[in-house]
């Protein structure tokens, strides 16, 4: 009987790459489609914004105050000049501000989620493999970080580090003070995750076994228990992506982010904000919508890869 | 349940007592609070002086003992930046947030019930699909786009509304100045109210529709239904009060959110509240200002909590039984 | 014979998936009669729940009743419109469902869930309603019904808690009560009470029972007829006692002979090689076929129809096709 069951010869990995669930529930969902493509867009440009931006917002030569305040497509009134998506108030290209804006506020959210992802990982692996009094600890803190909103917490430890950063260096280091701050505030749902599934992986034969033949604690938890735990970490950190953006975009409004030297599309935001009652609306308008669509895009991205990874919501 | 009600004012207390410490870590490490109190001329044996009368030099303890002792007594010191006691600072503008945050609170948990319970009976429909894409654009909008976006629409083009400040208050008690009787007052507080209410009513929607999916799964929810309990009945007399017990919790919590997310409103609508206080004072390093505030956030989640955890034992007979048993 | 109280006429019940559509029920029949219990046996993913679900008109979604018919009492029920069949439902066919724990509202007393159902299907007074919910509890075995009535299910066990499921099946006199897996998710110590309690209520008010399990024992002390499912499909019908000393199909003679209680001349257990083919990999002809140790030619090619065996026995195997029954068989 069993010698007539055919065995399927063994695919390649893209085949079982393009053929898993995960990407099935990609190509059919045009959500998800739109998602990428928009995403991917925004990284595009802003990763290419030196090449391409036609103007560079932070070269003051290149400046002409005279083009400030131009609509966008309509020339300017005195130096006849034409921007697509109009001028500032300094007469700086909106769409290059826009793809050095979008720059920063990318490199800035993923620098925190990274910065988030490693620390949470870490306090995960700790809290759920050592137990005891390490993982107490951890999870007091995690409990009572949970409970305020992270941009809170994000001030707090933005207001802290100020307070001990001369004045002198503030500027320089606000940016790096400012993904500190949003990864600090947002490590914890990571080590919740994380700590859950080492402490069921721990206990599984496979681990044991492991132990028993004396493999090292660290190699267990990278080859063997970190593994399991990335689908969810994925999912999180998706949506931190996006929580991270909206973070640095919030922080920079409210003037506490990167300094207006460097505007992220936080502080163009701030910067339109001023010129919405003297009628230069395009100011605020394009800044406004870059955000919108790029923590849309990547929500909608992070929404879709936790129902395709959680069969149970389909 | 009175061992509950005092082991968590225990809890309480602690959690109050760390934050306290924090805040003392702040105002003690963060900056040096005499150059920030006297200003460059003053002289080394001035500042000495002060320390001294400050009682800076004390052991560690008894500095934040002292802290602890005038903060429950309501004295934070003074605003470096605004020379005046913080805690009158703060009373002063108390009203105006707790105004605000009351307002959308409301909103926001009606509304967000309503359409997670309605988004998760009809998952189908074309209300339901508009509902979900709006509730994601809405979660996907930071807090001051939406207010500035509103302020574009209703204040600037349509003019039907003011875009900052309270509008005319009026005093009620000694110290309490409400918007609340004024046209123009009742008018102010629309505009920040949404902005401020709308991302919390996203997330109460989401969760309840998530919650409720789960309880219409259950097996108690087929057994009702195979009982012929009507739609109504099953909907909303079964799987809506279980669906409750965790929102009640996460949205409890999400009250006092609403209140640190005062301070994105605040600032966009220029609104006089502790929120845009305590921006200006990460702002400028105002350091009584900014562990003032911590306390008092702490002490509303704390409360916040307590209120939860009461209600929740109220609502679910399951963790009555349990104390109980536990108790013997 | 008289009017069957339900007839189950060649149901197929499908679920779309993106994988194709699987056929959880493939052209199932079988009567019940007034008042008689009906087992229903096989092993899992064999198509029993889902048959109890088509009945009472709850299949979730995608799944859905593609073909054939469902009668009660000589009504069509399987094409009635949502409210006309919640009304039949609790208060025409009953069902208690297997796990006890978790299919009680925890947030409400068992006196609210008894009296809300009593008074959706009964124009009665709150307080004749208590008084009901009362005398049933009382019979269905509760001590202290009276006082016990107000109380959380989380205060009750598990026994307990199914005679309220129970209790809360019958409670609007159905003439048909769906029992699935009743006992599974109980202690074997209560298992045979809570059998007791429900079939003498039923035989008291003259309620059909259809009994889900996969309990062979259960099925031989409980019911008066059998059915036994096999990948979705009616494998034999028959008396509990014909079909259990006489099994015809080779599927169901594996089913008994694996059962040691019930073989005592054997001192061996037989097993049947294989396992239940998935609903997306059913062979063509008879499903049992690559397992079935009487297997020829024909089996692998055509499905065989259910064959009248006289004596209400059905066995769907191509053995008996043109054969008389034996005399003298049973």
């Amino acid at each position: 009987m069993s010698d007539k069951t055919q065995i399927p010869a063994p695919r390649s990995w893209m085949f079982r790459a393009w053929d898993s669930d995960v990407a099935y529930s990609f190509r059919t969902s045009p959500v998800a489609i739109v998602a990428g493509a928009v995403s991917l867009l925004i990284i595009l440009l802003a990763v290419l914004a030196p090449w391409i931006a036609p103007h560079n917002p932070y070269d003051p030569s290149s400046l002409n105050l005279m083009d400030g305040f131009t609509p966008p497509m309509e020339p300017n009134a005195f130096t006849g000049n034409v921007y697509w998506l109009g001028t500032d108030n300094q007469g700086r290209d909106i769409f290059s501000t826009l793809l050095y804006g979008a720059r920063i506020s990318l490199f800035v959210g993923f620098a925190a989620v990274l910065f988030a992802m490693v620390l949470g990982i870490s306090a995960g692996l700790a809290a759920g493999y050592r137990g005891g009094w390490v993982d107490s600890l951890l999870m007091r803190v995690a409990d009572v970080q949970l409970s305020f909103p992270s941009i809170l917490i994000a001030l707090l430890i933005f207001g802290v580090a100020r307070g001990f950063i001369p004045p002198a260096y503030r500027e320089t280091m606000a940016i790096w003070v400012l993904i500190v701050a949003i990864g600090l505030s947002d490590w914890v749902q990571y080590a919740r995750v994380v700590r859950g599934a080492t402490m069921v992986e721990k206990n599984k034969e496979y681990v044991q076994a492991a132990r028993v033949i004396g493999a090292h604690p660290l190699k267990i938890l990278v080859r063997h228990i970190l593994p399991n735990v990335m689908g969810p970490v994925l999912v999180i950190a998706t949506i931190g992506l996006a929580l991270a953006i909206i973070a640095e975009a919030t922080l920079s409004f409210l003037g506490v982010g990167v300094p207006p030297t460097q505007p992220s599309l936080g502080t163009l935001i701030r910067i339109g904000q001023q010129y919405l009652f003297s009628g230069e609306w395009w100011i605020l308008l394009f800044p406004s919508l870059t955000l919108l669509a790029l923590a849309l895009a990547v929500n909608l991205l992070g929404d879709w890869l936790r129902d395709a990874l959680n069969p149970r919501l389909r | 349940m009175l061992a509950f009600i005092i082991r968590r004012v225990l809890q309480s207390v602690l959690v109050m007592l760390v934050v306290a410490l924090v805040s003392f870590s702040l105002f003690r490490f963060v900056g040096d609070p005499i150059s920030s109190m006297v200003g460059q001329e003053a002289s080394i044996a001035d500042r000495a002086a002060l320390r001294d009368a400050l009682g800076l030099n004390d052991p560690f303890l008894i500095q934040f003992a002292r802290f602890v002792g005038d903060a429950v007594q309501g004295n934070f010191g003074i605003s470096y930046r605004l020379q005046q006691p913080v805690m009158e600072l703060i009373m002063s503008r108390l009203p105006a947030t707790l105004e605000l945050a009351l307002v959308s609170g409301i909103v926001a948990f009606i509304f967000g019930v309503g359409f997670g319970v309605y988004t998760a009976l009809r998952r189908k429909g074309w209300a339901s699909n508009t509902i979900m894409t709006v509730s994601l654009i809405g979660v996907s909008l930071p807090t001051f786009l939406i207010g500035v976006l509103l302020i574009w629409v209703f204040a600037v083009e349509l003019q039907w509304l003011p875009s900052f400040g309270r509008g005319e208050v009026v005093s009620v008690g000694s110290w309490w100045r409400t918007g609340f009787l004024t046209h123009s007052g009742r008018l102010s507080l629309i505009l920040p109210a949404i902005t401020l209410g709308l991302y919390q009513m996203t997330l109460i929607m989401r969760l309840v529709r998530a919650e409720m999916l789960e309880v219409l799964r259950t097996d108690y929810i087929k057994f009702a239904r195979a009982r012929g309990l009507t739609n109504r009945a099953v909907h909303f007399g079964h799987a809506l009060k279980n669906t409750m017990v965790p929102v009640i919790t996460i949205t409890g919590l999400q009250l006092g959110s609403i209140i640190a997310f005062a301070i994105i409103t605040e600032t966009v609508f220029q609104w006089p509240g502790v929120g845009a206080l305590f921006i200006n004072s990460v702002r400028f390093v105002d350091v009584p200002v900014m562990a003032a505030y911590l306390m008092l956030i702490a002490l509303i989640f704390v409360v916040i909590n307590l209120i939860v955890d009461l209600l929740y034992y109220a609502v679910d007979p399951r963790l009555r039984v349990d104390r109980a048993k536990t108790r013997h | 014979m008289a009017e069957p109280l339900l007839s189950v006429r060649d149901l197929i019940v499908e679920f779309p998936t993106r994988r194709g559509t699987l056929r959880a029920l493939d052209k199932v029949s079988f009567d019940i009669q007034e008042g008689e219990v009906l087992g229903m046996v096989g092993e899992s993913g064999a198509g029993k729940s889902i048959t109890g679900a088509a009945i009472i008109g709850l299949i979730e979604p995608p799944g859905r009743i593609a073909g054939g018919e469902i009668w009660l009492r000589g009504q069509r029920i399987d094409n009635l419109s949502p409210e006309a069949m919640r009304r039949i439902r609790g208060k025409r066919i009953g069902m208690v469902f297997q796990d006890p724990l978790t299919s009680l509202n925890p947030l409400y007393t068992v006196a609210q869930q008894l009296i809300e159902t009593i008074r959706t299907h009964m124009d009665i007074s709150e307080k004749a309603a208590r008084a009901r919910a009362v005398a049933l509890l009382d019979r269905v075995g509760i001590p202290a019904a009276a006082r016990r009535i107000d109380d959380y299910p989380h205060h009750f066990s598990g026994g307990m808690r199914q005679r309220v499921v129970i209790a809360l099946a019958l409670c609007a006199e159905p003439e048909l009560v769906l029992a699935d897996e009743p006992t599974t998710a109980l202690d074997v110590s209560v298992q045979a009470q809570i059998i007791d309690v429900l079939k003498e209520i039923c035989a008291e008010r003259g309620a059909a029972v259809m009994l889900i399990t996969h309990d062979m024992g259960v099925i031989a002390e409980t019911a008066d007829r059998v059915a036994v499912l096999y990948a979705g499909r009616l494998a034999e019908i028959g008396p509990v006692r014909e079909v259990i000393t006489a099994a015809e199909h080779p599927y169901t003679q594996g089913l008994m002979g694996s059962i040691p209680t019930l073989t005592q001349t054997s001192d061996r257990l037989v097993q049947i090689p294989g396992s239940m083919p998935r609903l997306n990999a059913i062979p063509q002809g008879c499903a049992f076929n690559p397992r079935c140790p009487k297997v020829f030619d024909r089996c692998r090619v055509d499905r065989p129809e259910a064959i009248d065996r006289g004596g209400r026995r059905r066995v769907a195997c191509w053995l008996y096709d043109g054969v008389k029954q034996e005399a003298g068989n049973v």
